[in-house]
């Protein structure tokens, strides 16, 4: 684990367990709402061993990281130009993953010396969230973390079939969303819903990005990253079969090999 | 509102951890008789032994039908993930050896199965691991046993032989002032009855030997862990948040999360110490998970209707199940089970030892033999059988009587249960 600082707090995060190499290319996971570092665990493990050095960061008031959360994607992509900065890179490829690919893509365009690439796992322009599920969230109601795991997962990873011998993935999820702190989840959202930038960052992405997207994904369907393919000059695709929005942790071999792929051929 | 379309317990029970397979689309879950797994190429085989992809590498420490059985076991209890093992007693060390070392200290309450009383009172201070017991119903003597080396707190939701019932959510937060988790047995209620993480337990583990396989054909254990419990936070577990030398300095609560305690206990627990569920037993035990909840309600309703009988019978002279007014743990049970208190209960019978043996000799459907939680009827009186070496005074001390008798009640019909009873116990008076 690495403690970095930026602005004043301290963030943590996991580097895959094998210390940073400042000779090699540092590769930041970004998680999505609610969540946290260990829904990277097996792709920063992976990389960490094979010449990448690996910061799978706690967003701002996530995980182990010091508050205070940021208020709006535009926000976290600032902080993450600055989280780049602290662990010692000028340049680091980016994977975000739903929330986190927002924030990466918004990154990638405000920020286009600090980014080498960009991987947006359940990317979209703009991630509309049902008004029933923030009204959940900012009652602090925990039915929200439910019907995050109902949407969030492809309806043959309800039945389990977790890659991981022995875990149980709906279980899983929603102990993660359980963990965080009071009022991130509704914060995490609301951030989500009021993004409207995405088609505009698109066209300001100069970076080879590939977009990984799970089949049943019902949160980012298909279709909602249209302007990603319209407006990113270098797009990549990657369709996971079976998989829902959370295909990072649903189906992560098949990220590995993509994220993999990706990255030998820039 | 919306509505979160999350599968329920009677589907999880027949569906959850399998897909049909998919080279011939069998729908049972099939039974991997292998005892080790060709790698997809060398880099994939690196890979598995960082822990960096999943899978299966040796059947000591995975297998494609015991984790079919692990994860449902895992959806059934509401926690993030299970290990299936040889044996209840096996879960329990693995536990244990995965959370301490020599040195550290349990809390434990005093009302035990045998075997995890021998393991905790007699072998484990060999290894330098020490047990303090307290009565489950003194929320406080759990609270003064605590010591700063305390690495546990333990029980069973259900107390042997008098099915105690702990002020469940109290004693978990006197462990979590400490930084330490609770930790249940929950082989006697099984997931139908209790769900142990929704009370503040951490860990639980079951005997699946009994109601969870159901048919007595063969023996295993499980542990699950709800993911809840903050190991980072505690600071005093070395064994998730230190460096582990054999996987490159890993620090699993760092990397794992959620899933750090069970991601060491399989890849250290079953790897060094054994004791993996076999892959056949592991079938076997699946069948007894898809009727686990139309079974568990059969189970109830026979006992309920006999301990009813038993409680008009001038031969009994008490009879100790939690839903009984005069049980000390009834109310508790009306909250924490409220739809059955199990099918395991102990009775006294009118002239002791020698009305005991006559009673158990009568019986003709109700099996004598030691084990719970079967399909079958079962009965044992520990004062002439399991614990017949011992005096009257040493019976009174380990708090079985001489006119003690166990019932496990199975799944027959109930007019033949109560028949057979019935004139055991006239035969008791003869
Ligand atoms: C309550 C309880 N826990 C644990 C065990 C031990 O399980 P096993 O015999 O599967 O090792 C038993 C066995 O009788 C039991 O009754």
């Amino acid at each position: 684990m690495t403690e970095l600082l930026v602005r004043g707090a301290r963030v943590s995060a996991s580097c895959g367990g094998r210390e940073p190499d400042p000779s090699l290319p540092l590769l930041v996971f970004v998680h999505g709402a609610a969540l946290d570092r260990t829904c990277w665990q097996l792709q920063s493990r992976y990389f960490a061993f094979r010449g990448f050095s690996v910061v799978a960061v706690d967003l701002p008031g996530h995980g182990r990281s010091e508050g205070p959360l940021c208020a709006s994607v535009e926000e976290y992509a600032d902080w993450l130009a600055e989280l780049v900065e602290a662990a010692g890179y000028h340049q680091a490829h980016l994977v975000g993953h739903s929330m986190g690919a927002l924030i990466t893509l918004e990154a990638a365009a405000r920020h286009p010396g600090r980014i080498s690439s960009l991987t947006l796992c359940g990317g979209a322009a703009a991630i509309p969230v049902h008004p029933g599920l923030l009204s959940a969230a900012q009652n602090g109601d925990d039915i929200a973390y439910r019907l995050m795991a109902s949407w969030g997962h492809s309806r043959r990873s309800h039945l389990g079939g977790h890659p991981t011998p022995g875990l149980w993935m709906m279980g899983g999820s929603i102990r993660l969303w359980e963990r965080t702190p009071p009022g991130v989840l509704a914060s995490d959202l609301a951030a989500c819903d009021r993004y409207r930038r995405g088609r505009e960052a698109a066209r300001q992405v100069g970076c080879p990005t590939l977009l990984i997207s799970g089949s049943q994904d019902i949160m980012t369907p298909n279709r909602s990253a249209n302007p990603l393919r319209n407006g990113i000059k270098t797009l990549a695709e990657v369709t996971i079969e079976d998989a829902g929005h959370i295909m990072i942790v649903e189906q992560p071999d098949r990220v590995i090999d993509a994220l993999d792929g990706f990255l030998t051929g820039l | 509102m919306v509505d979160p379309k999350l599968l329920n317990f009677d589907t999880l029970s027949v569906h959850a951890g399998q897909h049909p397979d998919t080279d011939h689309g069998a729908r049972a879950v099939p039974i991997y008789q292998t005892t080790s797994y060709v790698f997809r190429d060398v880099d994939h085989a690196a890979g598995l032994f960082n822990l960096e992809r999943q899978g299966h590498i040796y059947s000591r420490i995975s297998n494609p039908t015991v984790a079919a059985l692990e994860e449902r076991l895992a959806a059934l209890e509401g926690g993030v993930g299970a290990i299936a093992t040889s044996s209840g007693m096996s879960a329990l060390f693995l536990a244990i050896a995965t959370l301490m070392s020599a040195g550290d200290h349990i809390v434990s309450s005093s009302a035990l199965y045998g075997g995890a009383n021998n393991l905790l009172a007699t072998t484990l201070p060999r290894f330098g691991i020490t047990t303090t017991f307290v009565n489950p119903r003194d929320t406080d003597g759990f609270r003064a046993a605590i010591r700063p080396e305390t690495r546990l707190v333990y029980g069973e939701t259900l107390g042997n032989p008098g099915l105690e019932i702990m002020d469940v959510e109290a004693v978990s937060a006197v462990a979590h002032e400490s930084g330490v988790p609770l930790m249940l047995d929950n082989t006697f209620a099984t997931p139908v009855l209790f769900r142990p993480f929704e009370w503040g337990v951490d860990l639980s583990y079951h005997s699946i030997t009994k109601f969870i396989g159901g048919h007595g054909v063969a023996i295993g254990g499980a542990l699950v862990d709800s993911g809840r419990f903050d190991w980072t936070a505690s600071g005093k577990f070395p064994t998730l948040t230190e460096p582990y030398p054999s996987y490159h300095g890993l620090r699993f609560a760092e990397e794992f999360g959620t899933q750090a305690f069970l991601i060491r206990a399989r890849v250290e627990g079953l790897r060094d110490f054994g004791a993996p569920l076999a892959p056949q037993n592991a079938f076997y035990i699946l069948q007894g998970t898809e009727t686990l909840g139309i079974r568990m309600q059969r189970h109830v309703a026979n006992t309920r209707a006999i301990v009813e009988y038993l409680s008009g019978r001038e031969e009994v002279s008490w009879i100790s199940y939690p839903e009984l007014p005069d049980h000390p743990d009834h109310d508790r049970a009306a909250r924490l089970m409220p739809d059955g208190c199990g099918a395991i209960f102990a009775f006294g019978i009118k002239g002791g030892r020698q009305a005991g043996r006559k009673f158990i000799k009568k019986l003709k459907i109700f099996s004598h033999l030691a084990n719970v939680g079967d399909a079958k009827s079962l009965v044992i009186h520990p004062a002439s059988t399991t614990h017949a070496t011992m005096s009257s005074e040493q019976l009174e001390k380990a708090g079985i009587g001489e006119d003690l008798i166990r019932l496990s009640i199975g799944l027959e019909d109930p007019d033949d249960l109560i028949d057979d009873l019935s004139s055991a116990l006239r035969a008791s008076r003869k």
